[in-house]
């Protein structure tokens, strides 16, 4: 197959890699043939296939995550020259060479590109990023939701849990507790849904807990890097104001939270 | 710090950085600003201080300075190091405040204890403060330096300061309302500045 198409130009890459987790990492070239329309999972397919070094070393093939291919699973995000996005929606012609692989290491490394986004999950537990409809009757029907509304809530669903805003977040690291922008804006998403607006203040709650909402420190690198182009910093700021209230309301309010 | 307090201390944070911290300064800058009518003009406003009586004077100094600036200076530093700035990847206007801010604020508490043990703990000490005391200071260009820097740096944090407490309240949400509050916040900087570096120009 590779030969089919093959028009005798290499591409070059560096990639850095990791054996184990916790373990040093190292930088590693390589030079795969360039097909028309290749991404980059192509390329780590190549290597795949044919695990050498650009200087003949016989090397391990390099280990990286993916599932849908089209954008829409978030896990096949890394950075790719020095910005975090997904490998299968970024085309080889669109980038500059030698291109340059990194883990997205606000995340703890499993192995070369392989990321664990496991505080991302915990985080949108910790809020509550679901609608509740389980009861032991027959809830029946929910509130309906208004079209524009739906509409406006449906980008914010877009969100595949990807990590790219968590990289591009200075206050989200292993040093810092700091959520992250994706989760907050979900607990916007579903406090504006009508069924999941019914327990809006345990979202509240959770995100004016350590490492929460006020631990944005506003350099809106998230909006600016997010493949969906989710407004994650109007989210917030939404949130805030929402937090404000609901500090007052739990300081000064009465005996029952929501509205 | 006890547990799930945060949010309230990153709040009270946010908030002590313009009410009184940030009120302060603009207070203290005119003051400063009187230097431009020259010795006489600066002396008899600052002597207006000793007016208060000395006891409600040192209360007024405690409460309305040195702990809300202690608590926003401290816990303002542990938060410049909790953040792993990214401009070499991320060259935002955003992102160049976010760091700018982080850097400002901990040269700042530099800079204001140095200012402090110039001048309130040299008052305490017995030292007189008026025009010729900071006169004295700034004959020594790498002072005048020092000093320029610590007051651009003090009316760029509080400035840029005041632009996320805008978000961090909930006050600006849109990305337009953000950003008219970006030109406001810059034209308060302008102003400050150009008072704070002409008013200590005028006693060199
Ligand atoms: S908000 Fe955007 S960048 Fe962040 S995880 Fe969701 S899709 Fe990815
Ligand atoms: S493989 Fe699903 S987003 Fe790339």
């Amino acid at each position: 197959m590779q030969l089919a198409a093959n028009t005798g130009r290499m591409v070059k890459v560096e990639i850095i890699r990791q054996d184990t987790q916790g373990g040093t990492s190292y930088t590693q070239k390589f030079e795969v043939p360039y097909r028309h329309g290749m991404n980059v999972i192509s390329i780590l397919m190549e290597i795949q296939k044919n695990p050498v070094t650009a200087d003949g070393q016989k090397t391990t093939p390099v280990s990286w995550d993916m599932n849908c291919l089209e954008e829409v699973c978030g896990a096949c995000s890394m950075v790719i020259n020095g910005r975090p996005r997904q490998s299968c929606s970024t085309l080889v012609d669109q980038l500059t060479e030698p291109i340059r692989l990194e883990p997205m290491k606000t995340f703890p490394v499993i192995r070369d590109l392989q990321v664990d986004r496991e505080r991302m999950f915990n985080a949108l537990k910790k809020v509550k990023a679901w609608v509740p409809i389980d009861g032991t009757y027959d809830l029946g029907e929910g509130p309906r939701m208004p079209e524009g509304k739906r509409q406006w809530a449906y980008e914010l669903s877009k969100c595949m849990t990807c990590g790219v805003c968590m990289e591009a977040c200075p206050n989200v690291s292993e040093k810092a507790s700091f959520i992250g922008p994706a989760p907050l804006s979900q607990v916007r998403l579903f406090n504006t849904h009508p069924t999941g607006a019914m327990i809006k203040d345990q979202r509240l709650n959770a995100i004016m807990g350590d490492g929460g909402l006020a631990n944005c420190g506003n350099s809106q690198n998230c909006v600016a890097a997010c493949p969906k182009g989710i407004p994650l910093t109007t989210s917030i700021a939404s949130l805030n104001r929402a937090a404000t209230v609901q500090m007052f309301r739990n300081f000064f309010g009465s005996d029952h939270f929501v509205d | 710090m006890s547990k799930e307090r945060e949010f309230l201390w990153r709040r009270l944070h946010s908030l002590l950085g313009v009410l009184p911290v940030g009120l302060f300064l603009v207070f203290h800058l005119s003051m400063n600003f009187t230097a431009v009518g020259g010795e006489q003009t600066y002396n008899d406003s600052i002597g207006m201080m000793e007016l208060i009586p000395h006891p409600l004077l040192l209360v007024m100094e405690w409460v309305i300075i040195y702990i809300p600036l202690m608590f926003h200076a401290f816990y303002g530093v542990y938060i410049a190091f909790t953040a792993t700035t990214n401009t070499g990847r991320f060259s935002t206007y955003r992102n160049w405040m976010f760091t700018l801010q982080r850097f400002t604020g901990v040269f700042l508490v530099v800079f204001i204890a140095w200012h402090i043990f110039q001048t309130r703990i040299q008052k305490a000490l017995g030292a007189s403060v008026e025009y010729n005391m900071i006169k004295d200071i700034v004959d020594n260009p790498l002072m005048l330096a020092f000093y320029i820097v610590g007051i651009l740096s003090a009316t760029f944090h509080l400035s840029n300061g005041l632009w996320a407490f805008l978000v961090s309240w909930g006050i600006t949400q849109s990305p337009q309302s953000q950003k008219i509050a970006t030109y406001v916040t810059n034209i308060i900087f302008v102003i400050l500045s150009i008072a704070g570096v002409v008013a200590i120009l005028s006693f060199v």
